[in-house]
């Protein structure tokens, strides 16, 4: 079984971290990997980052940005996955804009990803779709494909997304970029039974997730939480972006077990 | 069967059923556009069948935009060339420019849908006025998306803008230009897409967007073709435009494609293909992925957009329309470059021989034609598309030839 999948199938709420990768500096992000699982992350997304992130609102744009002026590429972070996986075997995700990769060729891509230790990839601005060789290529190698789907996106799709996903959904929460603010809990809560009513598969949820409160509101009807934008920013700096990472994710991975011994205590009623 | 010789059999039919044109244009999009976008493509292939809708817009492009155009004999520049040269006037169309083809068609899609708010990029702001008078004339909230940058150099549109009810949002990302005033655009309509239109001014985007632009500057080429018959007759031999997303060349170049005509697109080489400073997508981009399709762009080695540079900000763009790329392949278009003192020169030689400012755009197209960089059999006629008038760059030109005004 997949790493992610493994993941997913055990018990318990997941914390995973966004960080842009070389942001805020080149030699933080191989530290922050491995701090943040220390913190409680079961699973970390790193950002590939791209001049001109569609999905993404003020706070990645800027991550990005300088990111790009330290001078990141995409074999820079997979020599930097590879890195990680001499001390770790947390699950990583690469999340990135599809260009850069189609620069590289998508064949060696996804064979030095392979190499690196690249547990799956989310790529926002390819739907499936339009991807479908690229992903189905991605899956036989042994990666993860996690599909997004948002507020709008209707049952049958979301079943169907699930279906070809395999082992992870990634439930954006709103309609909007990321770092936004989250929705209301109605609103938020109904959404979110229906991506669990329609697809069989785990899912995440992102985009607008801040605070433990936050947290705590977005895990109890999804299987984890993403936390980009708000990491990122108290990130920004940082005299010590790795100790200011850690003790905002131990805040968020408390909060995190709450609601998952809630939630277990809840089904058992 | 090869899709060349298919093409020749059936006439020519792009884009396909999946919004590609050959290996080109598609949709790479969020998810959350994805809804947006099917509605947007059943409601034009509706709206094409409906005889009310066909008939509106083309009562509104006579009445509203003084369509159609003239085709102009331009004798002055024709002697001096010993070519016949007609210029296709869209810069008598109303707001100044062929922009407004596009906007009238979409915002009657806008309402056909039951959106209440538009949204647009603009570079220059051409794009912006039109969407702002259209959005005025039937009612829906506008806001403008434009680079800070874009808005220092074009406070004259900005205003116009403004006046016509829409509100001007200033993008501070990126390089405060036309990609990014198109990505915040883009982000708003993520956000907003439920009640919201995006009105894209280009043949550049997610499908169906360069198709249904590509139809509604479509005609262009369809009077073109028309006023040709009349005044000279048959076909003209060479069809020119100037292309940065490539609308205006589009819409001259499409109704001719199945016929035995010449097309030459001019992109902006800047301050020389060799210079880095140039806006030359087609000439010398590489295939990539911008803004929801897959075309030619400019990007560095890593797959990062790169910056362009053109005197006229309507070409100052790091990709182009993904049909423009395919036509490129099939070797069906030609695309040549001219620079910005080749546009410079172009724009004062009509100015002073035909007594028509065109907007730096055309200049462009009009450059290649006056550096002799054609080879025309002796007799040929050749139309080009004068795409918008040239106040908005006096500006710019004064400040190119060191003329102070104040």
């Amino acid at each position: 079984m997949r790493r992610i999948a493994r993941l997913f199938h055990s018990p318990g709420k997941k914390l995973v971290p966004f960080i842009t990768a070389g942001f805020p500096h080149l030699e933080d992000t191989v530290a922050l990997v491995l701090a943040a699982e220390r913190a409680g992350a079961h699973m970390v997304e790193i950002g590939i980052p791209f001049s001109d992130p569609l999905a993404d609102g003020p706070v990645i744009q800027q991550t990005s940005q300088v990111a790009l002026a330290n001078g990141v590429t995409v074999p820079w972070i997979l020599e930097a996955v590879t890195q990680i996986r001499e001390h770790s075997q947390v699950p990583i995700v690469l999340m990135g804009y599809i260009n850069p990769l189609l620069n590289m060729g998508l064949d060696t891509f996804l064979k030095k990803a392979c190499e690196a230790g690249v547990d799956g990839l989310i790529i926002p601005d390819l739907l499936p779709e339009e991807g479908t060789l690229f992903f189905k290529q991605a899956r036989s190698m042994g990666l993860s494909t996690i599909y997004l789907v948002a507020p709008n996106t209707p049952d049958d799709r979301i079943q169907q997304l699930g279906r070809e996903a395999e082992d992870l959904l990634y439930a954006v929460s709103i309609l909007g970029v990321t770092g936004s603010a989250l929705a209301g809990q109605e609103k938020l809560d109904r959404y979110l039974d229906r991506v669990r009513a329609v697809s069989k598969v785990p899912f995440v949820v992102g985009f607008g997730i801040s605070t433990p409160e936050d947290v705590q509101r977005a895990a109890v009807k999804a299987d984890g939480v993403v936390v980009g934008s708000a990491l990122l920013a108290c990130l920004d700096e940082a005299a010590d972006p790795v100790k200011e990472a850690v003790e905002y994710l131990r805040t968020l991975a408390a909060a995190l077990s709450e609601t998952s011994k809630d939630t277990v205590k809840g089904a058992s009623i | 069967m090869s899709r060349s010789s298919k093409a020749k059999q059936t006439g020519y039919v792009q884009p396909d059923g999946e919004g590609r044109f050959g290996g080109f244009g598609g949709r790479y999009v969020p998810e959350t556009l994805l809804p947006a976008l099917q509605e947007l493509e059943q409601a034009y292939a509706a709206a094409k069948e409906d005889q009310a809708f066909r008939e509106e817009l083309d009562h509104l492009s006579r009445q509203y935009a003084g369509r159609p155009t003239p085709l102009y004999h331009a004798q002055r520049i024709s002697a001096e060339l010993g070519t016949d040269i007609y210029l296709k006037r869209e810069d008598l169309a109303f707001t100044g420019a062929h922009k407004i083809n596009n906007t009238l068609g979409q915002i009657l899609l806008a309402r056909r849908m039951g959106k209440t708010r538009i949204i647009a990029e603009t570079g220059a702001g051409q794009h912006g006025v039109a969407t702002a008078t259209v959005a005025a004339r039937f009612g829906f909230r506008c806001v403008v998306y434009m680079g800070e940058e874009d808005m220092r150099r074009q406070r004259l549109n900005v205003f116009r803008m403004e006046l016509l009810g829409a509100e001007v949002r200033p993008v501070s990302s990126g390089t405060r230009t036309l990609k990014d005033a198109t990505n915040e655009a883009i982000r708003d309509w993520v956000v907003n897409v439920e009640n919201t239109h995006y009105l894209l001014g280009s043949v550049v985007g997610p499908h169906p967007y360069p198709m249904l632009v590509r139809d509604f500057q479509s005609v262009i080429g369809r009077e073109t073709r028309e006023q040709f018959a009349q005044q000279v007759d048959g076909l003209p031999d060479l069809l020119v435009a100037c292309v940065g997303g490539g609308s205006n060349a589009i819409g001259l170049f499409h109704p001719f494609l199945g016929d035995p005509v010449r097309m030459i697109g001019v992109e902006a080489a800047g301050r020389g293909l060799d210079s880095g400073a140039h806006a030359a997508t087609l000439s010398k981009g590489t295939r990539g992925v911008l803004h929801g399709s897959a075309s030619y762009l400019l990007q560095t080695d890593d797959g990062q957009v790169q910056l362009p540079h053109s005197i006229s900000a309507g070409l100052d763009y790091p990709g182009v329309g993904p049909e423009h790329s395919y036509l490129k392949e099939q070797g069906r278009v030609t695309y040549l470059t001219a620079t910005d003192e080749e546009a410079l020169a172009a724009f004062q030689w009509l100015s002073e021989k035909e007594g028509i400012i065109p907007a730096l755009e055309p200049a462009h197209a009009l450059a290649v034609l006056q550096q002799g960089r054609i080879d025309l059999p002796t007799g040929s006629s050749v139309v080009l598309c004068l795409s918008g008038r040239g106040d908005k760059d006096v500006h710019t030109v004064a400040k190119a030839l060191g003329r102070k005004l104040s």
